[in-house]
């Protein structure tokens, strides 16, 4: 599946934090959960139209699933596919959920400002989003439902949402493979219905890979007739791509 | 939950009928209430509201389920905004359930859904582009275009995790009705859509109803 055994960048981000970087396509991200327990927040667009961005119900009504797993495609607005889920661990990620505010976190957690508590102080993931996304002139308008990795919301028959405690475990692992060339914005706040005591912080490891081609027969790509077209439209784009 | 109003047509201040295809727009004050009326039976009217004084702060699909701890909307829900404030609460409901998961029909979610050739078909986002566009007074353009609420449309999530499109389960006559919590940009786009069998390919007409 992999051309190199070996990550070409491999990267510890703490919990409670944030980051961001441009994927180029034909590349894997590989996402770890190092301890057990993490929440990965995490939006996507396209860098050279930011207006080209993920949505959330075109992925799930085209792929008529309430959760993520391998075989799922991350479909933009435009009806491509930014990434295609090609491994994972855990057979549930959140994306119906959205992400955690300053006065959730300071009410279930309390406010621990830099001040307090310097690099430990208590991120949320709505201003850790606004703070990534401004370094590429991005803000409020371009925030929209994002994924949660590593994190399960389930719901019963009338529609009552519950999150589900315990779901990942140390090593869980998630395999990413770009499509189109994408910006990658992340957070590892608390998922915003963790209801654990303490500020739930647990880091991310990631690494970057090759990616081997993608076939004809690639299960994401034939997973369904709403992906092979939406691979379809992304292969139109790139054709008039250096 | 079925919960009938109190309020009487007769008695409404403003009426308009939007047919399939065309948009709505209109600010709604604090304290008015607004009844989205389903003239013919299991139209969808995509609905997304702003903050009147500064579009910025939006109608939020995933902040309004979470923080109310339910994927379905109908009387007695509330409708959270990006900033985390109440915009908007749903006072009537002879519908039950409405949906805001499922999104709008894009001409490009088109192509995907239903084939690569259906891709110049007329679709919900294209009728609130127009309405951005043909409104520059807003400031609004496609950035503020975001996941919306599909009133008269069922969208049933199962246990296990998938996500089905029901039948409607809306009728001639039914409505939904939601009394304004800050002055509200109410921008509906009728469907145009002919692909869904949910509203057996035929799109009609609502009207939009408000009490001051
Ligand atoms: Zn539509």
């Amino acid at each position: 599946m992999l051309h190199t055994a070996t990550p070409l960048y491999d990267d510890l981000i703490p919990g409670g934090s944030h980051w961001s970087f441009i994927m180029r396509r034909g590349h894997v991200l590989r996402l770890i959960d190092e301890t057990g327990g993490a929440n990965v927040g995490m939006l996507m667009y396209n860098p050279e139209n930011p207006l080209e961005r993920y949505n959330m119900p075109d992925t799930l009504k085209n792929q008529h699933t309430f959760l993520l797993t391998r075989g799922h495609v991350l479909l933009s607005d435009m009806g491509r596919v930014f990434a295609s889920i090609i491994r994972d661990d855990l057979g549930w990620h959140d994306t119906v959920s959205g992400t955690c505010n300053a006065d959730l976190v300071a009410q279930r957690w309390g406010r621990k400002t830099y001040q307090d508590a310097h690099n430990h102080y208590h991120r949320n993931g709505f201003s850790s989003f606004l703070n990534e996304l401004a370094k590429y002139g991005l803000g409020k308008k371009d925030l929209t439902a994002n994924l949660n990795w590593f994190s399960k919301v389930k719901t019963d028959d009338d529609g009552n949402m519950a999150y589900v405690r315990d779901h990942s475990h140390a090593g869980a692992t998630v395999d990413l493979r770009f499509e189109m060339d994408t910006i990658v914005v992340l957070h590892t706040c608390p998922h915003p219905l963790n209801t654990a005591a303490e500020y739930p912080s647990h880091p991310l490891r990631y690494q970057l890979f090759r990616a081997a081609p993608v076939t004809d027969a690639d299960p994401c790509k034939i997973s369904s007739p709403e992906a092979t077209r939406a691979f379809a439209n992304t292969a139109l784009y790139h054709l008039m791509q250096p | 939950m079925i919960k009938e109003s109190e309020l009487h047509p007769e008695t409404a201040q403003f009426r308009e009928i939007v047919p399939a295809g065309e948009y709505f727009l209109k600010v709604v004050k604090t304290g008015e209430t607004v009844r989205i009326l389903d003239l013919e039976g299991n139209q969808a009217a995509d609905t997304l509201f702003y903050n009147a004084h500064n579009p910025t702060e939006r109608y939020s699909a995933v902040d309004t389920i979470r923080e109310q701890g339910n994927v379905y909307l109908t009387a007695g829900s509330k409708l959270m905004s990006s900033e985390n404030n109440v915009m908007l609460e749903i006072t009537a409901d002879t519908c039950g359930r409405h949906d805001t998961l499922g999104g709008a029909c894009a001409a490009e979610s088109n192509t995907t859904r239903y084939a690569l050739e259906k891709k110049c078909m007329h679709a919900c986002r294209d009728s609130w582009l127009v309405a951005v566009t043909e409104h520059d007074e807003l400031g609004m353009t496609k950035r503020d275009i975001t996941h919306n609420i599909n009133f008269f449309m069922n969208v049933p999530v199962t246990a296990d995790g998938g996500l089905t499109f029901a039948d409607g389960i809306s009728d001639a006559g039914k409505y939904v009705e939601l009394r304004a919590e800050m002055d509200v940009l109410v921008m509906i786009s009728n469907c145009p859509q002919l692909n869904n069998p949910c509203n057996a390919y035929n799109p009609t007409p609502i009207e939009v109803l408000v009490w001051s």
